[in-house]
This record gives structure tokens, C-alpha cells and sequence, in this order.
């Protein structure tokens, strides 16, 4: 394919989801087959074009020199333009290719998770999730009431990511980072007959919505500092050297880190960093397919790629030793999220919970390994974790389908089908999902040589090595054990072992629109990995060649350096990863109920009572502030108040100048006079209005002799 | 010859015979009739002033004739209205026919 020919494709890549978003509301939500086979076609037609965007990268010798890259004049701005465009250069290449597969594979998913092709249930009502339906006195899974909206919904987020992905500039960056914002808040709140589930959903708009602002006010900095948003515009030489060289007079920060720093916020919002990240656990409210979408895939990626797109102006003034300000706060806050958020998955029982803190945990990982200038392995990691951990989404949903199969034999409703203590022994009962998790699980905790995850997480732990930063090493390492230990934990207590419950003794193996995308993305999980080993690794470097650094790192002017290979870091990750699964699995394996697990502390189950905290410091006091300062003394009080002094004392002047002014002169001298003289006048005057002509005439001949004597006198004789 | 004097007093008295007629006779045909005197009244006015004053200006005359013109059609509309008023009202007495009273 051509150059050309690939740049106008670039352009069409995110349409089709947003015209399947736009049929399936306007015209074919009535049918529930129609609505999810325009959207799935919709997502093919982007993967298509994706895959034949992704296929020129490739093939294109020097694609970072020439990337596919195209821009119309938008909004006149005095002499310049303000331009949109679309870019696909290495990066975005990388990110397109694993959204295209995603968001694809949960297209397909969602048609087995939402029970098509199932009858309509007894008693479901929108907004609610669907409560099986009675066939021939078996109860069996009902199809979700709100099908063609869900697939709407998705297809406008996917127009979201798409656009966010092919933008060549931080606004349309922005407005598809917004439109995935609120296509979050719509899918979190999908079942929104759930108070949790709406509460959720507001939580998640608000939270990120804090980091959102922020990076607003850094997009507007950055224009007002550079005059474009484009990055090809901004990352050139010069204006990073201006950027970091001007104070931008906040806490002796260059105008390039303050930028950078506002924009990580943004980041920190929609990534789930600490201390945003509050928000993602509770969007497990919404279906699964959306957390596998939404809140593992596409949109918490999206904020790391939005740091890895400013990469240029987060490292603006960096010489290789001793990292800025900004570098240092976005290295601290990864790191720090990435154990933080793993201490807490330990302790979690839901599986889609421990999933949404791993999810945190890991996009800290990414952050981390771009604030130490990790460049690659954070592009690395992010295409890598986008994979296993839509998988593990997927996975669990598939799970869950199956413990619904079982509580809906024996209708036994109290009984949790997203708690791991009900499950067990789920290996022979869902084989497919057992094998395909199992992958996603061991690429998460990073199996050695054979997985995904362990080639990125390597190439992360290598690079902070590599670079002498201590801290972030040996926090990761420790994240790392963490991060094998609890998904060890979370595979033992849900397949392993023998099954704990009824329900999960009933479960059922998903509907191939299920497992199919399971099993397309366990290819990805390990097959991924290949495309980045580093060249001195032992016994496979070289084998094939590390094509993903090659690749991506040209999106920069200067190809950033592999570190040199060390035994250290290697065997630190062989360690922490076969240490923690294998712990995993010694302290699990014969834990019968949650009263023997001895990491339930409070404090880990409480997720270190953040939430506790957040409604103590900001939500009370937020609801103190609308509910008694504003609204009671402030409106209630002072301007009611202050209406209420106008309120009488106007009315007082009114009656004063009604009862003194209006009324007696106006009306009664004035109106009622006037009438009433007209009134006597006629009276008094009618009597001589006989009707009799010849009164008339008399009267004339009367007054003809008086004017004649009167004109007689005073004319002629005076004359 | 006859000074002017005497035919404007003759004048003057019909003209007062006609009022008078007019403004004391009950019935409305006779009123009519007074009127028709009122007009002949001018009429000899117009004719008088004519003769004694310059005979080649015809105005007098043509005067005297458009008012018998009109005279007619006076008449002719006033009893045309009293029997039309007889016919509804069954009388013809002035005084009676006060419709025009408050």
C-alpha cells in the first residue's frame, strides 16, 4: 500500500464505530441481531484498516523518519491555523495494533457475555443486570434488556480511542479522551437500577474528571508557551530547549516540566494513578466487557500513551543523570502506585477487584519506567499488559457467566459468583477459560521466557538497573512478587482445588463468542513478547531480533540505548516471578473458606481506607460546603436574605404611592372625575333633547336671533 | 315705480307666515306647506334684487329657478316621508314623532 493511500486510510480508521453508533441509536435498536452486527462489522472495518496502517509501519524502512502523517486547517486563529491532523508514526502504530485486536475481540465477546440468542427474562427490567429467564422449569441465562445500547455505547468508545490514537495533536487527543470519559461513565452505570453501579459511575466521571481539568489548563499552557499543539510542532529541538530553559514560576519548575506535570495529572486521573486511582475498582460495577475494554485495554492505556506521546517534553532538559523535577514525581507516583495497588489486590476477593487493582498496579509499572526515561519498555509493557490483561478481564467475565450458570441452577441467589472463595476447581467444569487465564495470569506475573509479560516487565526492571535508579528497582521487584503472588492466589482459589460450592460444582463452560476471543488473545499474550527480546540476552538474544525497540524507538529523534544486560535484573525478575507464583500456590492450595486466609488484614481489605479517607477530607466536606455554606447560609441566608429586604421594601413604596398617589388623584379625580362630570353634563343636558322638530327649530330660531342681534350689534353698529 | 322696500317686506312677512307655519302646526303636511311659503319668500327676494339691480346679470333668476327645482323635489321626498311615516305609525302629527328623543 501506499503512502498516501495509507494516510487517507488513517483518517477513516475511527468512522465506522461512531456511524455504528449513530445507526444502532438512531435506526436499529429495535433488533438486537441487527445492532451487534453493525457495531462488530463497524470494528472490523477499523481493524481492517488498522491492520493495513499497522502492515505500511511496518513494512516502511525507516517509518520514524516518515511516518504516515496528514493535517487540514481548522479553526483560523488571527494569522495561523489551528490544524488537526492525523499521525501514525511507530507509537501510535504499536497502540493502534493492540486497540484494533482489543477492542475487536470484546466486540465478539460481548455478544456471549450479554446472552444472545437467549430468551428475554421473566422478570428483567432495564437497567438492571438480566435474572435468567424459566424454559420448560429449567431456569436458564436471559439476554441483557439494554443489548443494541450497550453495543452503541461501545462503539462510540471505540470512536473514542480510535480518534485518540490517529491524532497528530493534543486537542482531538483530548476530545477522544473525553468522549471515552463519558462513554466510561455510561458503561460503568450501564445497570444503572443498581445504586452501586450509579454511584460508581458518578465516582469515576468525577475523579478523572479532577485530572482532566488539570490537563486542560497544561494543553492551554502549552499553546499559550508554544503557539501549536501539534506534536511534530512541538517536539522539535528548538522549542524543547525554549521549553526547558523559560521558569514557568511555579516551584522553580521549566515551563516544559510545569506542562508536563499538568498533563500527567490528566494521566494520574485516567490511568487510575494513586491518589486518583479510587475510582477504577468500583467501575468493575459496569459488565465486564467493559471493564475488559475500558478499564484494562484501551482507556486506562490511553493515559500512558499520553505520556509516552509527551515523553519528549517530560524528559525536555534531561542529560542522562539525575532526573527533573517532573521525571522525578511521575517516576515517584508510578512506582509508588505499582505496590501500592498490588498490597491491596492481595487482600481482594472479588476477581474482577483483584484484576482492577492489578490494573492500577501495572499502568504503575508503565509510569514509573517512563518517569526513570524508560521510553520503550513503558511502549513495550503497555502493548504487552493491554493483551493479558483484556484477556484476564475477558477471562474473568467468563468466569462469572459460568458461577451465573451455576447460581441459576440452584437458585441459590445469596451467593456471590464474583467471589473467589465461592469458586474452585473451575479447571474441569471451564477448560478453555482455565487454560486461556492461566496464560493471562502467568503473562501478568511474568513467567519466565515463555510469556509476554515477562519480556516487558524485564525490559522495565532492566532499564531502572540499567540506569542506577535503586528505589524504583527494588519497589517494582517487590510490586512484581506481589503482582505473581496474588494472581497465583486468584488462579489457586478460582480453578484449582475442588470446588467449594454448589454453584461452582453446576458452573458451566461460555458460548464459543466467549472463549473464541479468549483463545485469540492468549496468542497475543505469549506471542507478544518474541517481538521485544533484548539482543544480550542470554541464549535467546539475537534468535530474533528486538524488533519492538527498533521500531518504536525511532518515534523519538534519538533512538534511546538498550542498558547494558546484567544478571541482576534478570535474575530478579526469574525470582520474584517464580518465587511469588509458587507462594501463591503453597499458601492457596488448601484454603477452604475466606476465615483461613491470613492476609485479610482490615487495613488491605479496606483498601487502606482511602475511600473512608476521600469522603472525610474532600466529600463531607464538599457536601458541607454545597449543602450548609452555600445553601443554607450563603443562598438561603444572605441573597434570600437580601431579596427579602428588597421584596418588602418595594412593595412598601407601592403601597405608598398607590394609596397616596394612584388611587385618589389618578383614579378617582382624574378617572372617576372626568366620568362622572360627563355623566352629569349629559344628564342635566338630555332633557332638551325632545325629538320634537319643531322645538328644534324654535331653539335654532332662539339662538339665530341672539347671534344675529350679538353680530347686528357689535359689527354694524360699532361700525 | 314700486321702491324695493315694499317687495322685501312682502317677502318678510310671507317668510313669517311660513315660519310661524312651520313652528306652530301640528300636522306635517302643513309644515310642508309653510316651508313652500319660507322658500317663495326668498324667491321674491331673488327676483326683487334682480330687477332692481343690473338686469343683464341673469343669477337672480336662475337662482329663483333652481329653488323651485329643488322646491319640488322637497316636496316631493317630504310627502313621500309622511305617508311613508302615516302608513307605519298612523299618524301624521309632529309632535308624536319623537323617535329621535333620548
Amino acid at each position: 500500500m501506499t503512502h498516501e493511500l495509507a494516510t487517507s486510510l488513517v483518517w477513516l480508521i475511527p468512522l465506522p464505530p461512531f456511524l455504528a453508533f449513530a445507526l444502532i441509536v438512531l435506526f436499529t435498536n429495535k433488533s438486537k441481531a441487527l445492532s451487534h452486527t453493525v457495531a462488530i462489522s463497524a470494528a472490523f472495518l477499523s481493524w481492517l484498516g488498522s491492520m493495513l496502517v499497522f502492515y505500511t509501519a511496518v513494512t516502511t524502512e525507516h517509518f520514524g523518519e516518515h511516518p504516515l502523517a496528514d493535517f487540514v486547517n481548522w479553526l483560523p486563529t488571527g494569522n495561523t491555523w489551528l490544524k488537526i491532523g492525523v499521525l501514525i508514526d511507530p507509537l501510535s502504530a504499536a497502540v493502534l495494533f493492540f486497540v484494533a485486536w482489543t477492542v475487536l475481540m470484546i466486540f465478539i465477546y460481548s455478544v456471549g457475555y450479554h446472552n444472545f440468542g437467549q430468551p428475554a427474562g421473566d422478570h428483567d427490567h432495564k437497567g438492571l443486570p438480566p435474572h435468567g429467564a424459566t424454559v420448560h422449569g429449567h431456569t436458564v441465562p436471559s439476554v441483557e434488556p439494554m443489548y443494541s445500547r450497550f453495543f452503541a455505547f461501545i462503539g462510540l468508545f471505540a470512536f473514542g480511542m480510535y480518534t485518540l490514537v490517529v491524532s497528530d495533536n493534543l486537542l482531538t487527543l483530548f476530545v477522544g479522551w473525553e468522549i471515552m470519559g463519558l462513554c466510561s461513565y455510561l458503561l460503568i452505570g450501564f445497570w444503572f437500577g443498581k445504586p452501586s453501579a450509579r454511584n460508581a459511575a458518578i465516582k469515576a466521571f468525577m475523579t478523572t474528571r479532577i485530572g482532566d481539568v488539570f490537563m486542560l489548563i497544561g494543553i492551554s499552557f502549552l499553546y499559550y508557551a508554544t503557539g501549536t499543539l501539534t506534536y511534530r510542532e512541538i517536539f522539535t529541538e528548538e522549542t524543547l530547549h525554549v521549553l526547558s530553559t523559560v521558569p514557568s514560576g511555579v516551584f522553580g519548575l521549566s515551563a516544559a516540566g510545569l506542562i508536563a506535570i499538568l498533563l500527567f495529572i490528566g494521566t494520574v486521573g485516567k490511568s487510575a494513578q494513586f491518589p486518583l486511582h479510587v475510582w477504577l475498582p468500583d467501575a468493575m460495577e459496569g459488565p465486564t466487557p467493559v471493564s475488559a475494554m475500558i478499564h484494562a485495554a484501551t482507556m486506562v492505556s490511553a493515559g500512558v500513551y499520553a505520556v509516552i506521546r509527551m515523553f519528549p517534553l517530560l524528559t525536555a532538559g534531561y542529560e542522562g543523570h539525575g532526573l527533573t523535577t517532573a521525571m522525578s514525581v511521575v517516576a515517584f507516583i508510578g512506582a509508588f502506585t505499582a505496590i501500592f495497588a498490588a498490597t491491596i489486590a492481595v487482600a481482594q476477593n472479588d476477581i474482577k477487584r483483584v484484576l482492577a487493582y492489578s490494573t492500577i498496579s501495572q499502568l504503575g509499572f508503565m509510569i514509573a519506567a517512563l518517569g526513570i526515561g524508560a521510553y520503550v519498555a513503558a511502549a513495550f509493557h503497555l502493548v504487552t499488559h493491554a493483551f493479558f490483561k483484556a484477556l484476564l478481564f475477558l477471562g474473568s467475565g467468563s468466569v462469572i457467566h459460568g458461577m451465573e450458570h451455576g447460581v441459576l441452577h440452584t437458585g441459590n441467589h445469596h451467593v456471590d459468583p464474583q467471589d473467589m472463595f465461592n469458586m474452585g476447581g473451575l479447571r474441569k467444569k471451564m477448560p478453555i477459560t482455565f487454560w486461556t487465564f492461566l496464560i493471562g495470569g502467568f503473562a501478568l506475573s511474568g513467567f519466565p521466557l515463555v510469556t509476554a509479560g515477562f519480556w516487558s516487565k524485564d525490559e522495565i526492571l532492566a532499564d531502572a538497573w540499567g540506569h542506577g535508579h535503586m528505589t524504583v528497582f527494588i519497589t517494582l521487584a517487590i510490586a512484581a512478587f506481589l503482582t505473581a503472588f496474588y494472581t497465583m492466589r486468584q488462579i489457586t482459589l478460582t480453578f484449582l482445588g475442588e470446588a467449594r460450592t454448589k454453584e461452582a460444582e453446576h458452573a458451566h463452560e461460555t458460548p464459543l463468542t466467549m472463549t473464541g476471543p479468549l483463545m485469540v488473545l492468549s496468542i497475543f499474550a505469549i506471542g507478544y513478547g518474541w517481538v521485544g527480546i533484548p539482543e544480550h540476552f542470554p541464549v535467546f538474544g539475537g534468535i530474533l531480533p528486538n524488533w519492538f525497540h527498533d521500531f518504536v524507538g525511532h518515534t523519538l529523534e534519538h533512538v534511546p540505548e538498550t542498558p547494558e544486560f546484567s544478571w541482576i535484573p534478570l535474575l530478579t525478575s526469574l525470582v520474584v516471578a517464580l518465587g511469588g507464583l509458587g507462594l501463591g500456590w503453597f499458601v492457596y492450595k488448601d484454603v477452604k473458606s475466606v476465615s483461613e486466609d491470613k492476609l485479610q488484614f482490615s487495613l488491605l481489605k479496606n483498601k487502606y481506607y482511602f475511600d473512608e479517607a476521600y469522603q472525610v477530607i474532600f466529600i463531607q466536606p464538599a457536601l458541607w460546603f454545597s449543602e450548609v455554606f452555600v445553601s443554607k447560609w450563603m443562598d438561603k441566608g444572605l441573597i434570600d436574605g437580601i431579596l427579602h429586604i428588597f421584596g418588602p421594601t418595594t412593595g412598601g413604596i407601592g403601597a405608598f404611592i398607590r394609596n397616596k398617589f394612584d388611587v385618589p388623584f389618578v383614579n378617582e379625580l382624574l378617572g372617576d372625575g372626568s366620568a362622572n362630570a360627563t355623566y352629569w353634563i349629559g344628564k342635566n343636558l338630555r332633557p332638551i333633547q325632545t325629538g320634537r322638530i319643531q322645538q328644534y327649530l324654535i331653539l335654532s330660531l332662539v339662538i339665530l336671533i341672539v347671534i344675529g342681534g350679538l353680530l347686528f350689534a357689535l359689527l354694524v353698529r360699532s361700525a | 315705480m314700486i321702491p324695493l322696500s315694499w317687495y322685501l317686506i312682502l317677502a318678510a312677512g310671507l317668510f313669517s307666515i311660513g315660519l310661524f307655519g312651520v313652528l306652530s302646526r301640528r300636522n306635517a303636511v302643513a309644515i310642508l306647506l309653510g316651508v313652500e311659503l319660507m322658500l317663495n319668500a326668498v324667491n321674491i327676494n331673488l327676483v326683487a334684487f334682480w330687477r332692481y339691480g343690473d338686469i343683464s346679470m341673469m343669477a337672480g333668476q336662475v337662482f329663483a329657478i333652481i329653488v323651485f327645482a329643488v322646491a319640488a323635489a322637497e316636496v316631493a321626498v317630504g310627502l313621500a316621508l309622511v305617508i311613508s311615516v302615516y302608513r307605519r305609525r298612523n299618524t301624521v302629527v309632529a309632535e308624536e314623532l319623537d323617535l329621535l328623543k333620548w
